[in-house]
């Protein structure tokens, strides 16, 4: 056991540690990049700083050099991640398109398309989304009842995605859609990719809790695009989006703070009857949960990369992580404005970390819901890892036209 | 990155594994009158687990200390009913820690081919470990006091004993075989591990390291146990998870087996949760233990804390999820409760070890 970097590795990192410190603020606790995702006026930014990487050679480290990537490996990714999340740096307007769109596309796409569609994404040009769930089919996803018919060489789109994240600024989607009603759900889909500025398609922000509005709905009104732009066969989409969600569960990811570091800072500022809150046994009972909780996701993730670093694959440990980072943000927000008392409701900017734990607080139930619900998420770990029964699907055999629908 | 065991030592942990699963019968312990399985802690000898950590020219059979920490999880996982807590994390690691070098040469021998049983005794009674807390007494080479409970104190032939000496506390070897020594086997919750009540009546006691050390080196000792003890706790949520997800994919009601319920499913899903953070955890223990990181104190901490609360939970709902019959006798639910909770007392509370690990972080915060 040793979490020393090989000296390839040791280089590659003092590489981009080099770059960061040139072209990136280090990053202090409580302090995150000036605009959040979802805020008017990042997506620039993120353009920017995507164009940054490309030329400084950090953007798809591990996709071929043909298509833009840089041919490296996982464990140089894992290494800038690291790093970079040292730095303040805009986060989110990338992350679906380069870590689940491009990858699909270089999975099932032509030869010709991924020449096309994956260098301008790299370079911070354009920007992908993707479009799975809908009104109807959130958990279940291959419950999607967009369709598609096909008319001579083309589809024609109908129905509506939500949750779509970024939509309003993206570029191109990835979007699962119905072509067959009379099979069971399974079957009956196919996988497409589209421009978000065809017409017919109408994108309308739902504004969240938080007041950010980084998710969308997507609507179809008779939404043409070319057979050529299917991916994989007709009804295989559902064997496709596995390969898209496979690659977000891959995608070593960050927790974002507040987390043990910010309200640990909290707790020496704090004071309370008896003097600083962090000398409050109350308050050192909860600390401590939460370093185990995330040095424990740390460690895990070590874990994962090992596997990554010896050519194997990842074990099932990394299927814990957003379940527990999510709760636990949304754990540290709440307790952290109760050490605040009353002042706790404040958010101006005034306020400790300029409002980072009442923000945190309004946006962290997102976090248990997007991307998995804690419940489907505890249903993967019964059923990949641990080896217990599905849930009964009453659904599986019964066509797609026939299943009950309720309100 | 090479956050995971050698092939070297996953050949010794499927090697333990067989071994414990054919030897360790906690339950003849529980059932019977003999206070551990002396069989079963002479085949232990003989495989040379108990000199794992120690290096040959000390009596030891070199390896380190992540070799021990795969040998603990096995321990744990199969509730072995021998004092290899007590004689090897314990005992021989404050020796190892504290001991001149003619201390070693004198005990570590012994302790390493299982010929003698060391135990260290702190407690007495309620409350946490503080010197506040310590009563017994050290004056001329003489302990006075009691201590209680001591995990295998009524079977050990060493005991290293935490006494004040003036205004110091210091740790003391004390030949339990010898004058002014009482032991009185006490009952406990885990009748598969004994413990006993020590009384001192001016019983010999030869100083074990400087008195100025003396309260620096029970809390590296405890601080090496408890890396070595989160391995058993792992190993035993494991087991306990394992139990549980047995059961109730042969367990039917309502027609279907239980494990097809989301409630036992995602009950066992945080079982699992709850031990991987205990396993990464143990394993950052385990790096530090065999570097001797600068980490050490605050990663035995979260291991400790991490480990108790895994172990607990998972014997908890491994009971909840076998339920009638996971409250009788004769299932084995009941003794890998006890065993949690045993192992999540003996050297210290969750409490008093989250209080250590956020004191251990303000540390190196203010470094």
């Amino acid at each position: 056991m040793d979490f020393s970097d090989t000296p390839e590795e040791a280089e590659y990192r003092a590489h981009v540690r080099a770059w960061l410190d040139q072209n990136a603020e280090r990053r202090e606790p409580g302090k995150t990049f000036q605009l959040k995702y979802g805020q008017d006026g990042l997506v620039p930014l993120a353009k920017d700083w995507q164009a940054k990487k490309y030329a400084g050679g950090f953007a798809g480290i591990t996709m071929p050099k043909e298509y833009g990537g840089q041919g490296g490996n996982q464990m140089q990714q894992v290494i800038y991640n690291q790093e970079e999340a040292n730095y303040v740096t805009p986060r989110g307007a990338f992350e679906i398109g380069l870590g689940m769109c491009i990858p699909t596309m270089l999975t099932y796409a032509t030869e010709e398309q991924k020449q096309r569609f994956a260098p301008p994404a790299l370079r911070g040009e354009e920007i992908w989304c993707q479009l799975f769930s809908e009104p109807v089919a959130g958990s279940d996803v291959a419950g999607s009842k967009t369709r598609a018919v096909r008319d001579g060489d083309d589809w024609i789109i109908n129905g509506q995605k939500i949750w779509t994240s970024g939509a309003h600024f993206c570029d191109w989607g990835i979007i699962v859609l119905r072509t067959d009603t009379s099979v069971p759900k399974h079957k009956g889909m196919s996988f497409f990719f589209l421009d978000m500025k065809s017409p017919g398609v109408e994108i309308r922000r739902i504004k969240q809790i938080s007041g950010t509005s980084n998710f969308n709905e997507v609507f179809f009104a008779d939404v043409r695009v070319s057979d050529s732009q299917r991916l994989g066969g007709v009804g295989e989409g559902w064997r496709v989006a596995l390969t898209t969600l496979m690659n977000e569960r891959l995608a070593v990811g960050q927790t974002p703070a507040p987390d043990f570091e910010e309200i640990f800072s909290l707790a020496r500022d704090v004071e309370l009857e008896t003097g600083p809150a962090i000398q409050d046994a109350s308050v050192r009972e909860k600390l401590a949960d939460w370093y185990v909780e995330m040095k424990g996701l740390e460690l895990t993730q070590y874990r994962t990369i090992t596997a990554l670093s010896r050519g194997e694959t990842p074990g099932p440990e990394s299927s814990i992580t957003k379940i527990i980072s999510a709760n636990k943000r949304q754990d540290i927000a709440n307790f952290a404005m109760d050490l605040m008392d009353q002042g706790g409701v404040s958010m101006d900017e005034r306020q400790t970390m300029a409002g980072m734990f009442q923000e945190a607080m309004l946006s962290s139930p997102s976090g248990r819901i997007a991307g998995g619900t804690d419940e489907i998420l505890r249903n993967i770990i019964a059923e990949r890892v641990l080896g217990l029964p599905q849930d009964i699907r009453v659904d599986k055999d019964v066509p797609f036209d026939q299943l009950p629908t309720g309100r | 990155m090479n956050f995971d065991f050698s092939d070297d030592q996953r050949m010794l942990r499927d090697q333990a594994r067989r071994f414990l699963e054919e030897n360790a019968k906690p339950r003849e312990i529980l059932e019977g009158d003999q206070p551990f399985d002396r069989g079963l802690w002479k085949k232990i000898a003989e495989l040379g687990w108990m000199g794992a950590a120690i290096s040959e020219e000390d009596g030891g059979i070199g390896l380190t200390h992540i070799d021990l920490c795969v040998i603990a999880e096995e321990l744990g996982r199969s509730l072995a009913p021998v004092p290899f807590a007590s004689s090897i994390y314990l005992g021989r690691e404050a020796i190892a820690i504290a001991g001149s070098p003619d201390q070693k040469q004198a005990h570590l021998a012994g302790l390493c081919d299982g010929s003698k049983i060391g135990c260290l005794a702190t407690a007495e009674g309620n409350g946490p470990l503080m010197p506040k807390n310590i009563r017994a007494e050290v004056s001329g080479g003489k302990l006075s006091g009691t201590k209680t409970p001591v995990a295998d104190g009524d079977i050990a032939d060493l005991a290293v004993v935490a006494a004040r000496s003036g205004s110091d506390i210091g740790l003391f070897l004390v030949d339990l075989t010898g004058p002014g020594v009482a032991r009185q086997p006490i009952e406990t919750i885990d009748p598969t591990r004994s413990h006993a009540t020590l009384t001192f009546d001016g019983a010999p006691a030869e100083q074990l390291g400087t008195l100025a050390d003396g309260w620096r080196n029970l809390e590296a000792t405890l601080d090496h146990a408890a890396i070595m003890l989160a391995f058993e706790q792992i190993g035993g949520a494991q087991k306990a998870l394992e139990d549980a997800k047995d059961y109730a994919l042969n367990r039917y009601a309502f027609g279907r087996p239980i494990a097809s319920f989301q409630a036992i499913k995602h009950k066992l899903a945080d079982v699992y949760m709850k031990t991987e953070l205990a396993r990464s955890n143990a394993y950052y223990g385990a790096w530090a233990l065999a570097t001797g990181a600068a980490e050490l104190p605050v990663a035995a901490a979260a291991a400790r804390v991490a480990g108790s609360k895994a172990f607990i939970f998972a014997a908890e709902e491994n009971i909840q999820t076998h339920g009638g019959m996971g409250f009788t006798w004769e299932f084995d639910c009941h003794m890998y409760l006890r065993r949690a909770k045993h192992l999540a007392l003996i050297i210290g509370g969750e409490r008093k070890w989250k209080d250590r690990l956020v004191s251990q972080l303000e540390q190196r915060n203010a470094a």
